[in-house]
């Protein structure tokens, strides 16, 4: 009963055009334990991913890698990484009788819901990313977020695996249950100086901790340049070299947490060539280094949400010259205090200058930016009118606009109705 | 044994200044979560655009407080950075009143705007003492006060993030820093923001506050020469266009 309702309710608001959480909001209306009866059979259990930065990129990679081992993968590709957009997703795949038909699932949820998941339904493996602050006035404080990272540890039955290089992540292996197995996944010695790219070093204190020394199932990653690297696991596995579609020290790191969840789960089963095939072929998620073509120039979209994200995507792309936007909301979505931008270093775009700066906050950007001494051609809060003097008054030039969630999602309907591209949520599953 | 406090120029070699300021961020790592430490920068920027110099000093707990301060800046943090900084300001505790006593301004938000205080009780009912430099007590709360601020002050209209859990009450007497135009302010009930004694401000707003409302920042700016030099300060040509526009818009938002 509950997954025809739920059936019916993701037909009427697929005609409505609607947001992806409204069927999984009717099956649980409907019945409660919808989500433990669908998954809690499923052979080789039920993977969370979660931590602040790098979710989606990370949760695509690893079903990638477990498809091409030819394993049947549940995940919740819409983008919506809450409980019932997971419902909602399983709804569209799920026999009427109520089983999901795969091998495993592997889920993206967010640090407060992956624990009111857990209360429904106990994870076998749990993958923690990292913590830093992201979206402060919903969990309020970093050390909050690494609490409920180490309270989804503690309801995890099987194995975590766990961010070697991030004291809040790494030290939360004295938190799981006796018998749960702990992986590490981090950055080889000789890029440790690169770390603070990543992690937020005035929210960190020295403490006492010291991560252990990883062991041979413990990923490494190890870049040979700016777009090759390969994942060491002990002295002589190699996963590698490889080179991924989607840029940036980030998005290496999480191909490599990827790969040791992926040995993890498969075991003896687990195949080199098969991984380094799969995450070479992963497209880069929407809004996370996503190239347009603007009339035969390139344009790409950065999405912005946190002083640690914002600092790794200026040195991603720092390095090449282009044209820059920015578009500042301050939607629930967004992060309503734009306090953070304080946080972030826009030295790297002193040079070229900011092309526009736009949204609900485009004068705090642009006031922001002249803190930096990074100059400002315009500033013009309607995004539809800044997109189109983008456009048009940088044509011959590579662009790119970094930008936050909704307006991110306001350029990109713009984008999308001006080049005819798919819209978001309707990627094409591999 | 331990070494004079150092300032660190961040400009090269003005030696037209006229004349140099020494700015303190107190606690820099425990307590500047949510940019607070874009109070530092907007002022070290507006002093060598006003034609003085920075030198601005960072104090890190059980570092030798710099006596010789002009201008002294705190943020917010989280509850364990507050508890380790308890230690050190309660041994900075007679510098810094002495430094408020005589004059020197200061900025504290927050989280060191509540330590400024008499006291901060958690929610427990644990007494956690402040020093004391502004006449407020804050009563640790279950709910969080969230959400963009507008407030009436002396420098017109201020605006700015507010994002805590402690509620604070004046003091008999005790002058608040702001009435609050849209937001709950110290406690969410009487309408006031802040607390002012002397030249100590203390406020609850982030944004962070001064980048926004570059009158306050003069106005501390002002009362850091006057000390620092004894001679009156004389402004430079600054373009706070952006920073008006992003300040009046706001003001619209959320007043109308």
């Amino acid at each position: 009963m509950a997954v025809a309702a739920g059936k019916a309710a993701r037909v009427v608001s697929r005609l409505r055009g609607g947001g992806s959480a409204l069927p999984g909001l009717v099956v649980e209306r409907l019945d409660p334990r919808f989500l433990t009866h669908a998954l809690a059979d499923l052979p080789r259990g039920v993977v969370v991913i979660t931590g602040t930065n790098g979710k989606t990129t990370t949760t695509k990679m690893l079903v990638a890698i477990l498809r091409e081992h030819g394993l049947t993968v549940f995940s919740n590709p819409t983008g919506s990484n809450f409980t019932r957009g997971v419902i909602s997703s399983m709804v569209a795949e799920i026999s009427l009788s109520g089983r999901l038909e795969a091998d495993l699932a592997v889920l993206e949820l967010d640090e407060a819901h992956a624990l009111k998941f857990a209360a429904e339904v106990k994870p076998t493996h749990a993958l923690l990313l990292n913590v830093a602050r992201d979206q402060l006035d919903r969990f309020a404080e970093i050390d909050h977020t690494a609490r409920l990272l180490a309270e989804l540890a503690e309801q995890t039955t099987v194995g975590v695996i766990l961010n070697l290089d991030d004291s809040f992540v790494s030290r939360i292996a004295g938190r799981v249950r006796d018998g749960v197995r702990v992986t590490y996944f981090g950055v080889d010695p000789s890029i440790a100086d690169r770390l603070p790219e990543l992690q937020e070093a005035d929210v960190r204190f020295e403490d006492d901790f010291t991560p252990p020394a990883p062991s041979a199932d413990d990923g490494l990653l190890k870049p040979h340049d700016e777009r090759s690297f390969e994942v060491r696991f002990g002295r002589t596995d190699r996963v590698g070299p490889m080179v991924l579609k989607q840029r940036g020290l980030a998005a290496m790191i999480n191909a490599t947490a990827a790969t040791s969840t992926a040995r993890v789960l498969l075991g003896n089963e687990f195949r080199v060539a098969a991984a380094v095939a799969a995450l070479e072929r992963v497209e880069p998620p929407f809004g996370r280094g996503e190239v347009i073509d603007a009339d035969g120039q390139p344009l790409e979209l950065v999405l912005v949400k946190n002083p640690a994200g914002f600092t790794v995507a200026l040195s991603t792309y720092g390095s090449t010259p282009v044209t820059t936007m920015v578009a500042i909301n301050d939607n629930y979505a967004d992060g309503r205090d734009v306090s953070w931008l304080y946080d972030v270093s826009f030295e790297s775009l002193r040079g070229r200058g900011a092309a526009l700066t736009s949204g609900v906050r485009a004068y705090d950007m642009a006031l922001r930016l002249q803190y930096d001494d990074v100059a400002v051609a315009q500033v013009e809060p309607d995004l539809d009118v800044a997109l189109e003097r983008f456009l048009t008054e940088y044509k011959d030039e590579p662009k790119r606009i970094f930008c936050t969630y909704t307006a991110m999602m306001t350029l990109r309907r713009n984008l999308a109705g001006r080049f005819g591209l798919a819209n978001f949520g309707e990627e094409a599953r591999p | 044994m331990s070494s004079q406090p150092s300032y660190s120029h961040t400009s090269n070699g003005t030696s037209n200044s006229k004349g140099q300021i020494k700015v303190v961020h107190i606690y820099p790592r425990e307590m500047s979560i949510y940019g607070d430490l874009g109070n530092t920068r907007c002022l070290a920027s507006r002093l060598r655009w006003h034609g003085y110099e920075p030198l601005v000093h960072q104090h890190h707990p059980g570092n030798e407080f710099p006596a010789d301060a002009h201008l002294v800046l705190g943020g917010g943090g989280q509850d364990s950075g507050q508890a380790r900084v308890q230690d050190d300001l309660a041994h900075n505790a007679e510098v810094l009143r002495a430094l408020a006593a005589d004059g020197t301004p200061m900025l504290m938000i927050c989280g060191m705007y509540q330590l400024f205080g008499n006291a901060f009780i958690t929610i427990e009912g644990e007494r956690l003492p402040g020093i004391g430099i502004l006449d407020v007590t804050t009563q640790g709360n279950a709910k969080r006060m969230i959400g963009p601020v507008v407030l009436q002050t002396a420098f017109g209209d201020v605006v700015g993030y507010e994002n805590h859990s402690g509620s604070t009450e004046l003091g008999q007497g005790q002058r608040p820093f702001g009435t609050v135009r849209s937001g709950m302010g110290n406690n969410g009930t009487d309408r006031t923001e802040g607390a002012v004694t002397g030249n100590v401000f203390g406020s609850y707003l982030h944004g962070p506050v001064l980048p926004a409302n570059p009158s306050l920042a003069d106005a501390l700016i002002r009362l850091a020469v006057e000390r620092a030099l004894g001679e009156p300060f004389v402004p430079g040509e600054i373009d706070d266009e952006i920073a008006d526009e992003a300040r009046t818009r706001q003001v619209r938002r959320l007043v109308g």
